[in-house]
């Protein structure tokens, strides 16, 4: 896969990976990573593939909601040898309420995330959005726990597969208590996920480049590079505190977070 | 173990201690060494310290966390003495000369206002007994060759503590959530990693209880003053010469320390 930021594919090939990824995310299987067939594909291209794949979702009636950050750990980004986060977006179809029963029949290898989400009150638009840019358009902050889903055969991917992917997005879940951003240190938030009653997975916000909001402004110079704004009302996830932890059936997660209560869910 | 060797030993840990030397694993040399020899091995040390004019002025939790209690094959913490040879304040520079092979671990400590005296202490004992909590560092030293050590030889080690630096911060346990307080740990300027209570057998009050009830035990109590390291919410950090570390605890405040010198090892 090339580093470099040039779109290598045609239309046609476009269509037919977006095509390959939508029939992955629907039906739930797994799909060998794109880059396989597609050895030259650029981040270009993934996000090429993603907006066709959004493109497709809208015309069939999805709602956009809103965005995730993804990558936003420096451990993961030298992992994937980037600097920048990767994102995705959300549709009303992703969305599953607090301490309600979530089905994994539809997917393929599902794990959590602890993550501080944001819903913004005013437009924000890239380049050159900052960490002040992203508070001031914030209307509250709230906890939320993201379902990821690699459609990739054993989450084995590189990062134009994970893009064309949706960054792995599959659903999430908002809940706790809803925040504004002043009252709170959004760096300093510890964050505890447990499964089943353990503790799995602890962290606090500053995981996430040092400061969450820093993920969001990101995120919206990344939709300015694809010509596209965040809108005021958007719920946008700024990318997993702590690790990724794998859930099957049966299994029960609460995702405890200070100042903003916790997130709980199970899974069916 | 006859009261000689534990002697020995003791006596061998504290002449490393000051001449900034290490030695091979205990548990090396005395394959059945229990966990009971080598507490009476630290207290030893201690004693040798105290002589030399130290007061003992509080106590350490160590291996309070799964992965390390994971690592040492043991399911409890340990503990040792805290000295006023350790203590350093905010904003002192650490003199790595000091030291062996020393890395930084942050913490919340907690002062009593109250004694505490186990058995039967209960964490909601634990936050009544408490004046104040502080963010803190432990800077953390091995008298073991590489820090080869196992569960037996921290302990004589007096739990590996070199020294610490308490925040001025200082914050009421009623008014903060020391269970879900994050934990960011800086290293010049960057985040080196992220922490929360919890990852202190689930809560840092729960390592105080069990410490004053493992101390009870022996007829210790905490005397009221006395300053006490709940145990590491951060991963271990190597420093060197002009490191500066700063680890905020959500909620609470800071505490910021810089590295100066080269340490023995």
């Amino acid at each position: 896969m090339s580093q470099s930021n040039e779109l290598t594919l045609s239309r046609e090939d476009i269509v037919r990976l977006s095509e390959r990824v939508e029939g992955a995310q629907t039906r739930a299987y797994a799909i060998p990573k794109l880059t396989d067939e597609y050895p030259a594909m650029t981040i270009a291209d993934g996000y090429a593939v993603q907006s066709e794949l959004r493109r497709r979702y809208l015309a069939a009636g999805h709602r956009l909601v809103g965005w995730k950050a993804g990558l936003t750990s420096k451990a993961k980004m030298q992992q994937m040898g980037v600097n920048v986060p990767s994102i995705g977006f959300l549709t009303d179809r992703m969305a599953r309420p607090e301490n309600s029963a979530i089905s994994t029949a539809d997917l393929v290898h599902p794990r959590v995330e602890c993550e501080v989400a944001f819903v913004m009150k005013k437009d924000l638009h890239g380049p050159g959005c900052t960490r002040e840019d992203v508070l001031d358009a914030t209307d509250y902050v709230l906890p939320a726990v993201e379902i990821i889903d690699s459609r990739f055969s054993g989450f084995k991917f590189d990062l134009a597969s994970v893009i064309a992917d949706n960054g792995s997005s599959a659903r999430f879940v908002g809940g706790g208590r809803a925040r504004y951003f002043e009252e709170l240190d959004l760096r300093t938030l510890g964050v505890v996920m447990e499964k089943n009653g353990e503790t799995v997975a602890m962290g606090a916000s500053a995981a996430v480049l040092g400061h969450p909001a820093e993920a969001i402004a990101m995120l919206v110079n990344i939709l300015a590079d694809m010509g596209e704004h965040l809108p005021a009302g958007s719920f946008v996830m700024s990318g997993g505190i702590t690790e990724a932890i794998p859930v099957k059936p049966g299994d029960s997660v609460v995702a405890r977070f200070q100042e903003l209560g916790s997130v709980s869910m199970r899974f069916v | 173990m006859n009261e000689e060797k534990i002697r020995q030993y003791g006596d061998e840990l504290y002449e490393c201690f000051v001449a900034r030397k290490t030695v091979p694993p205990l548990l090396e040399r005395e394959p059945d060494i229990t966990l009971d020899d080598a507490y009476r091995i630290q207290l030893r040390f201690i004693e040798r310290r105290v002589q030399a004019g130290e007061r003992i002025v509080g106590k350490k939790i160590g291996v309070t966390s799964k992965p390390v209690q994971d690592f040492l094959g043991v399911f409890q913490p340990d503990f040792g003495q805290l000295t006023s040879g350790m203590v350093y304040q905010e904003g002192d520079v650490i003199d790595l000369g000091s030291l062996i092979q020393p890395k930084a671990e942050a913490e919340l400590a907690f002062v009593l206002k109250h004694d505490l005296k186990g058995p039967g202490v209960t964490a909601m004992d634990v936050i009544r007994a408490t004046d104040y909590v502080v963010p803190c560092f432990e800077i953390v030293d091995s008298r073991i060759n590489d820090w080869k050590i196992r569960i037996q030889d921290t302990v004589a080690d007096n739990a590996s503590c070199g020294v610490y630096v308490l925040g001025k911060t200082k914050g009421d346990p009623r008014k903060l959530d020391i269970t879900l307080a994050g934990m960011v740990l800086e290293k010049n300027g960057e985040v080196h990693s992220t922490g929360v209570g919890a990852a202190v057998q689930g809560s840092p009050a729960n390592a105080v209880a069990w410490l004053a009830n493992t101390l009870g035990e022996l007829g210790i109590p905490f005397k009221a003053g006395e300053v006490i390291l709940s145990g590491s919410q951060s991963a271990l950090v190597p420093v060197v010469d002009g490191d500066e570390l700063v680890c905020t605890v959500g909620g609470l405040g800071s505490c910021r320390v810089k590295f100066s010198g080269r340490s023995a090892v």
